[in-house]
């Protein structure tokens, strides 16, 4: 049914249809409204035969997930941020134990400085988990991703990760087709655990394994992953067989056809992109973009497809791997072993700046007119920057240095006003 | 891909009983069989459960090993072997599960140090959900697990009275990364971060952690402390803790022949020692308040405990840290009044 509601409302709609029974959160912005969509669905009946539990912190979130998946129950749970952060240890073991926990990220920045607003600095630090990452381009493909996460985990038995940027996504009203509850069940079996902690059936998970077996452990769970690679198309294949609609599946080339220059991203920030490369190709220009959806597994070969033609490739990140660069890019050459192309790394968007039209546009050309800088960080105010470093060579004042940096630009703009006045 | 799970012969299930073989014979040291059959506990059973089976790697004289099978075999019984147990990391997750081999013959789950009892919390919702109501949740930790990094957890376990069974194995440190303090070190004590050198060697006075206590004040449906000590009392109290719905805790003396420096032969007699002197008190509470207590039949003075463990040696040496050994005496005084230990005394 079409519905024209919030990021958040249709995410916890399309997890209901999946009829978790266990569902457990901690709240944290941007994730809020996800579970407490899903609070209400089971707090109202809607939602039948689920628990939801409340919990004292996101490590206990996962960790009440960890054991209700153990158990048997198809679990969900979300999560952003320092949330994501605060429960990494137990991000792994879910991982580790191989337990089809869907979680979903509302995509945000890192502290410090405390910033709540989006970028995906917090997914990105947990990329080599052994979970699946899905990003979602809209609220559309944000919803379908959830319903394809359940059915994709349980195959693998391996837990699953929905990324949706915060607030751009979680926080915006769209229009978002709801599935019915018969399509949903059609699409997605029952959960048949491959492993539970049953009385009839005694199993001790999560043994201590030694050296002798913890390197075949984990080429097991890499060998798990490169199975994804080959289910997240068919899923996404029989979703749009069944639901009429494209959404996930590996990588979304769009105009890449001859394109010289191809920008890749991940998230809502396509959307973006694509509306910049259709202004670019009114006006001759040779380019277009890829998102990629399934960032773990990485798509190398998929990738190398769509990209073997480019001459370019620019890397449109909304996270920072510091002291490198980017971590898109880091994937996106491996996907290009033994093709010399030039990839540039663009850091956008961090803690929510916006991402405008007219910056992609002048770094696309400046790529283009190959002017641009291995790492670039869009819309950087130098004059931030440069005035922090100046003040790094001075005598260090005490205090918070953001302060300090505030404190000195707001003499100069009074020093300013000051001046003006006495001039008139 | 994820570590196998560990087959283990299905003995229990339904039945929760096994054969097992006893070491010695014609000797009352196996239980009480000269008892009534209802009197007797489940260990003298011929066909008691057997959660741990023998050859697991725990170190001689290890008071949590005994500790962990007496109190899961009644959960056993309790449960008629519809039990699964969670288990933080520790000692007994490590001695009991070197992989591809497994001591248990229950479902056992370990995930994390900090997280067995949110991960008992899930195991009971996908209980619930499932229609399982037969089938109960133990979860268990060492006394880091439980009273350090695992405490915000076991808070949250028990602020929501989810139906879980906590029992806390105590030998009072970090035994598992070799004897670091925790905050249930008694004062005084030698560990390797709080050596026995300076002006007050060994763990300082005032700090720690009375988890017990803690457990009550979250009003919880019962909590009890028990000790290797008294294994009758202690199945007992699993026996009843199991008879409850709720969020349940039991603390568990355990001494640790490594980590105490004591002889691997005297753990059952210091866990005497803890109870007799009044260090460590026996009691029962139901939401909050203390309803039994187990009356010290002779009250020993607490040097006789201390002694025999290296742990307190730096006490001894010379003439004798007479003051620091006469307020151990004034701690275990303080719990004999607190709890009215002696009899005639009121509590």
């Amino acid at each position: 049914m079409l519905k024209q509601t919030e990021g958040s409302q249709a995410v916890a709609e399309a997890v209901a249809l999946s009829r978790p029974e266990v569902v457990c959160a901690y709240p944290i912005t941007p994730q809020t409204h996800i579970v407490e969509g899903v609070g209400a669905l089971v707090k109202a009946g809607t939602l039948k035969n689920c628990e939801f539990i409340n919990v004292e912190s996101e490590f206990a979130a996962l960790s009440v997930a960890i054991g209700s998946s153990a158990a048997g129950a198809r679990t969900y749970t979300a999560t952003a941020s320092q949330g994501l952060l605060f429960m990494a240890e137990a991000v792994y073991n879910a991982a580790g134990l191989g337990l089809p926990i869907v979680m979903t990220v509302g995509n945000r920045a890192i502290g410090a400085p405390i910033n709540i607003w989006n970028d995906q600095t917090d997914s990105m630090a947990l990329k080599d988990s052994g979970w699946i990452q899905l990003h979602a381009e809209t609220n559309q493909e944000a919803a379908d991703l959830h319903i394809q996460a359940f059915r994709l985990a349980e195959m693998l038995s391996c837990p699953v990760m929905v990324c949706m940027d915060g607030f751009i996504l979680t926080h915006a009203y769209e229009r978002v087709d709801i599935p019915t509850q018969e399509e949903v069940d059609a699409f997605l079996p029952p959960f048949e655990p491959v492993q539970v902690v049953d009385p009839a059936e005694p199993y001790s998970i999560g043994a201590m394994v030694g050296p002798d077996a913890f390197t075949e452990v984990r080429y097991l769970a890499h060998h798990k992953q490169l199975r994804a690679l080959d289910l997240i198309p068919e899923i996404a294949e029989d979703f749009e067989a069944r639901f009429g609609r494209k959404s996930g599946g590996l990588i979304h080339p769009y105009r890449t056809e001859d394109a010289e220059t191809i920008v890749v991203a991940l998230g809502s920030v396509n959307g973006t992109i694509k509306d910049v490369i259709d202004a670019m190709r009114d006006d001759g220009h040779k380019i277009g973009c890829v998102a990629v959806c399934s960032f773990r597994p990485f798509p190398l070969e998929a990738l190398r497809d769509a990209l073997h033609d480019a001459l370019r490739i620019v890397c449109v990140e909304k996270s920072l791997a510091i002291g490198i660069g980017g971590v898109l890019a880091s994937a996106v050459r491996m996907s290009l072993r033994r093709l010399y192309r030039e990839v540039f790394t663009v850091v956008a968007g961090l803690g929510g700046r916006p991402i405008t039209r007219a910056s992609l546009r002048d770094v696309f050309e400046r790529a283009e007119a190959e002017m641009l800088d291995d790492v670039t960080f869009l819309d950087l105010n130098w004059e931030v920057v440069n005035a922090h470093l100046a003040r790094a060579r001075e005598v260090r004042k005490s205090g918070p240095i953001a302060e300090n940096i505030l404190k000195a630009m707001h003499a100069d703009e009074g020093a300013d006003i000051e001046e003006a006045e006495a001039g008139e | 891909m994820t570590t196998d799970p560990v087959k283990t012969e299905p003995a229990v299930g339904s039945g929760a009983q096994q054969k097992v073989k006893f070491y010695q014979t014609g000797t009352h040291t196996v239980g009480n069989r000269l008892l009534d059959e209802a009197q007797r506990t489940v260990q003298a059973s011929m066909d008691r459960s057997n959660a741990i089976t023998s050859g697991h790697r725990a170190c001689q004289g290890c008071g949590e090993a005994l500790g962990a099978r007496y109190a899961l075999d009644a959960a056993m019984m309790a449960t008629e072997g519809q039990l699964i147990a969670v288990n933080a990391t520790g000692c007994l997750e490590v001695f009991t599960t070197p992989y591809p081999e497994t001591s248990w013959q229950i479902p056992w789950l370990h995930s994390l140090f900090g997280n067995a009892p949110a991960v008992a919390t899930g195991v009971a919702a996908a209980l619930r959900v499932k229609g399982r109501d037969n089938v109960r949740v133990v979860a268990q930790g060492g006394d880091g697990g439980t009273v350090d990094i695992g405490f915000g957890c076991l808070s949250g376990m028990f602020e929501r009275n989810d139906d879980v069974l906590y029992i806390c194995y105590d030998n009072e440190a970090y035994m598992n990364t070799g004897v670091q303090r925790s905050s249930a070190t008694p004062p005084a004590a030698r560990t390797a971060t709080t050596p026995a050198v300076g002006d007050e060697p060994g763990n300082v006075f005032g700090t720690g952690k009375n988890l017990p206590l803690i457990a009550m004040a979250h009003n919880i449906p019962y909590v009890a402390t028990a000790s290797v000590a008294d294994l009758h009392d202690l199945e007992e109290k699993v026996t009843k803790a199991m008879s409850i719905h709720g969020a349940r805790y039991i603390h568990i003396m355990v001494p640790c022949p490594l980590g105490w420096g004591a002889a691997s032969h005297d753990t059952m007699k210091l866990a005497r020692l803890a109870v007799q002197s009044g260090i460590f008190p026996l009691f029962e509470a139901e939401h909050g308040e203390v309803k039994t207590v187990q009356k010290i039949r002779r009250k020993v003075p607490v040097e006789e405990y201390l002694k025999p463990q290296k742990r307190f040696a730096h006490l001894f040496k010379g003439e004798g840290d007479v003051d620091r050994i006469a307020a151990i005496q004034r701690m275990a005084d303080a719990n004999i009044k607190r709890f009215g230990l002696l009899d005639g005394e009121e509590r």
